[in-house]
């Protein structure tokens, strides 16, 4: 049977085939919706863990005690989990092992477009990169077998186009996998220096042998057509080279990207007239054709920056002039993403741009504090570096400019990583007050639950961290809580906790707008009493606009009637229809 | 010979569910399909771009300038954005409904005058006010499922076939409201 899946979908299925048993993620985009499908399966435990690094830890332990398991993150999310990665490799396996992580060429939902294969050569784990949902599946269901043969870590690498495209796949049963014998292996499991100094040479070994595996293996294929034109190419950019040049090129398509053949690529060019080596962000098999000598064309003619398109690949390979096509003869503007209407988070940024406050950002929804009107983010660099910037930012400049400094952090980015941060701020004396984002969901990747909303990936209850004990637990003495849309105790109180000379935490406490259980009722609506002052478009919310005659109107499509607008206005002139 | 539908409209319009009606639909029909979604980010009030490929073998998930045969357009900024995507000779559906994005609101920016006009002068263009027909049938959300009705018309996909996948596709307590949608634009 046939089923039109889209490739994190499909990686999901080819993990289930492959009797996976255990699966933890921390959810990020575009690799989000795999660890969302695998809880379709009831014979796999599926965990939203804090971050990246525990996921792969609860993924690695799984493995040691016999299970096939599998992590998946997006490609900032390697980095986080990067150091129990690298020693992964040395210890192997016992159950299949499987991380799979999603690149974003073209940053559609990303702080960095890093190419993740780096990680592959760096960490010596074998890599495997999909071209469409099929491969997906397929891809994923063989890397458990590899890891088990090759007794490996295995990598599957995909990209946006990959995780977030359709296409058809071939559905198959489910494999019963026993769960392997645990047995106590000190010298393999133990990575202290003298045990470590061992397993090193096991890995060279086995990079070794995968090397020859690449030469001959299902994963990397040769399509012969015209000579003229030879494009070595991997993922999705295989597919926009066949697409662009057809049968006028022969291919050979790397589904193995570490460790890749040698002689496989020296026989495919001395078939072909001109070799390319087409491949989205670094020179990865670039670099690798040039060291073995071969005149190939790569980053000369194609750009290290964003996504390609099969255009561009004309354009570069055939000389061809783009297809005929319509120009817009004007400038128009752009229509970034906005913080949704009833957003919680909106309450937040209009008290602290009118507070006129700097502010150390996170990632998450509420990065978009950083476009105006709201326009009151500073910084955002990475996962919880909002609440540790701010503790460098304090003791570079002191404390007359802690006073005017606060971070903001959503629950889940708290969990992940901000924590850490808050306890070194104990530590360190340091005065910082931390302002956290709790809407009860992990928002911006679609609604996943996260350890402070009280339910697991499969909505079972569970315990609840209760953020205020917590804080209060590390030794913060001032922590409150705080409704953001209660514009004038929100002001009252961010005033209050920046001018103190010890740490606080303000919880600023309204459930994202999108969840069901949230229900905003009807709309708002301006009143003749209205005096044009536009303080309300000052929130940035997508529903107000200019009525074109100088005053300002509600659009009903997009109100939910979350009633901040009428918190607001300074004239009672907004009002709740209905 | 593949074909290549566009859709694009504003995170939260429902252009994802549009995608995948018009993708079942097409593989039911025994093509290859590759169905090109944007998640994530952008999906909050921004820009969102879906593509929709069909023929006998589909390889690139997406579709360059000069190339799509229709492209169906949520808001009328968003098909003017999108203009320059749509092949020669191909054809628009353009929903009249305005949206203003963040710089339009903020005053950096005004929303471009007579998009209609500007369209109209270049393309095959239909218009259609998909959101006063969506209230007819029911509920101002069913946009999408309006604009696939007026879509599908002019697909060689008989009818059966399309509401046949809206059936399996939208959630029971929807379904009326969405068989309804999916008449007044195909009617059209």
């Amino acid at each position: 049977m046939k089923k039109l899946l889209l490739g994190n979908a499909a990686v999901a299925q080819g993990a289930y085939e492959a009797g996976v048993r255990v699966v933890a993620s921390y959810p990020g985009t575009p690799s989000t919706e795999i660890t969302e499908n695998i809880v379709k399966y009831d014979e796999i435990y599926a965990e939203w863990s804090p971050n990246e690094k525990v996921a792969a830890e609860v993924a690695i332990g799984a493995s040691i005690g016999g299970a096939r398991s599998m992590s998946c993150m997006k490609h900032v999310g390697l980095n986080v989990m990067a150091d129990p990665v690298f020693t992964v490799s040395y210890t192997g396996v016992n159950g299949g092992l499987v991380f799979c992580v999603a690149d974003d060429p073209g940053m559609h939902s990303s702080q960095n477009e890093q190419d993740s294969r780096h990680y592959a050569k760096a960490s010596k784990i074998t890599m495997l990169e999909p071209s469409d949902s099929q491969e997906c599946k397929e891809f994923t269901r063989l890397a458990f077998e590899l890891s088990e043969e090759f007794d490996t870590p295995v990598f599957i690498r995909l990209s946006t186009r990959v995780s977030h495209s359709q296409s058809l796949v071939e559905i198959g049963e489910r494999k019963d996998i026993e769960l392997k014998p645990y047995e106590k292996n000190v010298g393999k499991y133990v990575m202290m220096p003298a045990n470590a100094v061992k397993r090193h040479v096991v890995v060279e070994e086995r990079i070794a042998k995968l090397k020859d595996f690449a030469e001959d293996c299902s994963f990397n294929t040769v399509e012969m057509n015209d000579t003229k034109i030879g494009v070595i190419a991997s993922g999705i950019a295989y597919m926009y080279a066949k697409e662009a040049l057809g049968d006028n090129a022969s291919y050979l398509k790397l589904g193995m990207v570490y460790p890749m053949p040698e002689k496989l690529i020296l026989d495919f060019a001395s078939k072909v007239d001109k070799l390319y080596v087409i491949e989205e962000l670094d020179p990865i098999i670039e670099d690798h054709c040039k060291s073995l000598g071969l005149e190939v064309s790569g980053k000369d003619v194609f750009t290290l920056l964003g996504e390609y398109t099969p255009t561009m690949i004309k354009s570069a390979v055939l000389g061809t002039a783009p297809a005929e096509q319509a120009e817009i003869e004007e400038a128009i503007p752009a229509r970034p993403p906005v913080l949704c209407p009833g957003c919680p988070h909106r309450g937040v940024f209009y008290v602290l741009k009118k507070l006129g406050l700097v502010v150390s950002g996170d990632i998450g929804c509420y990065t978009l504090g950083a476009i105006p009107p709201l326009a009151s983010v500073d910084t955002t660099i990475c996962m919880g570096a909002s609440v540790s910037a701010a503790l460098g930012m304090a003791k570079a400049r002191g404390s007359e400019f802690n006073k005017k400094l606060v971070s903001v952090i959503g629950d889940s980015t708290f969990m992940h990583s901000g924590i850490t941060g808050l306890i070194d701020i104990v530590y360190n004396k340091g005065n910082n007050t931390v302002i956290i984002l709790d809407n009860s969901i992990t928002g911006m990747t679609g609604h996943q639950d996260n350890p402070t909303t009280g339910y697991t990936i499969r909505g079972e209850e569970t315990k609840q961290v209760n953020l205020l004990t917590l804080c209060k637990a590390i030794g913060i003495e001032h922590v409150c809580v705080a409704d953001p849309f209660d514009i004038k105790n929100f002001e009252k109180v961010v005033k209050e906790e920046t001018q103190r000379e010890e740490p606080s935490v303000i919880i600023a406490q309204r459930p994202c707008a999108l969840l069901k259980s949230v229900s905003y009722t009807s709309h708002c609506k301006i009143t003749e009493n209205c005096k044009k002052c536009k303080m309300c478009m000052k929130l940035g919310c997508p529903a107000i606009s200019e009525d074109g005659a100088g005053g300002v109107k509600i659009d009903l499509t997009q109100c939910n009637g979350c009633g901040l607008c009428i918190n607001v206005c300074p004239f009672d002139a907004i009002v709740k229809e209905g | 010979m593949t074909k290549k539908i566009m859709i694009v409209g504003v995170g939260g319009q429902g252009t994802l569910l549009a995608s995948r009606i018009l993708g079942n639909t097409v593989i039911n029909e025994g093509y290859d399909v590759k169905v090109s979604e944007v998640h994530g980010m952008s999906q909050r009030g921004g820009s969102v771009v879906t593509y929709v490929k069909y023929g006998d073998a589909v390889y690139s998930p997406i579709i360059d300038r000069g190339e799509a045969d229709i492209i169906l357009a949520f808001e009328m900024l968003e098909a003017y954005r999108a203009m320059p995507y749509l092949k020669k000779g191909g054809k628009i559906i353009v929903n009249t409904q305005e949206i203003d994005p963040m710089p339009v609101i903020t005053g950096a920016m005004k929303y471009p005058e007579n998009i209609d006009k500007k369209l109209q002068d270049k393309l095959d263009v239909t218009l259609v006010d998909a959101l006063s027909l969506a209230e007819e049938a029911g509920n101002f959300k069913a946009v999408n499922v309006v604009l696939i009705g007026v879509m599908a018309k002019s697909t060689d996909i008989p009818y059966e076939k399309w509401v046949e996948t809206i059936k399996n596709t939208v959630p029971p307590k929807f379904l009326d409201v969405n068989l309804k949608a999916f008449d007044l634009g195909y009617k059209l």
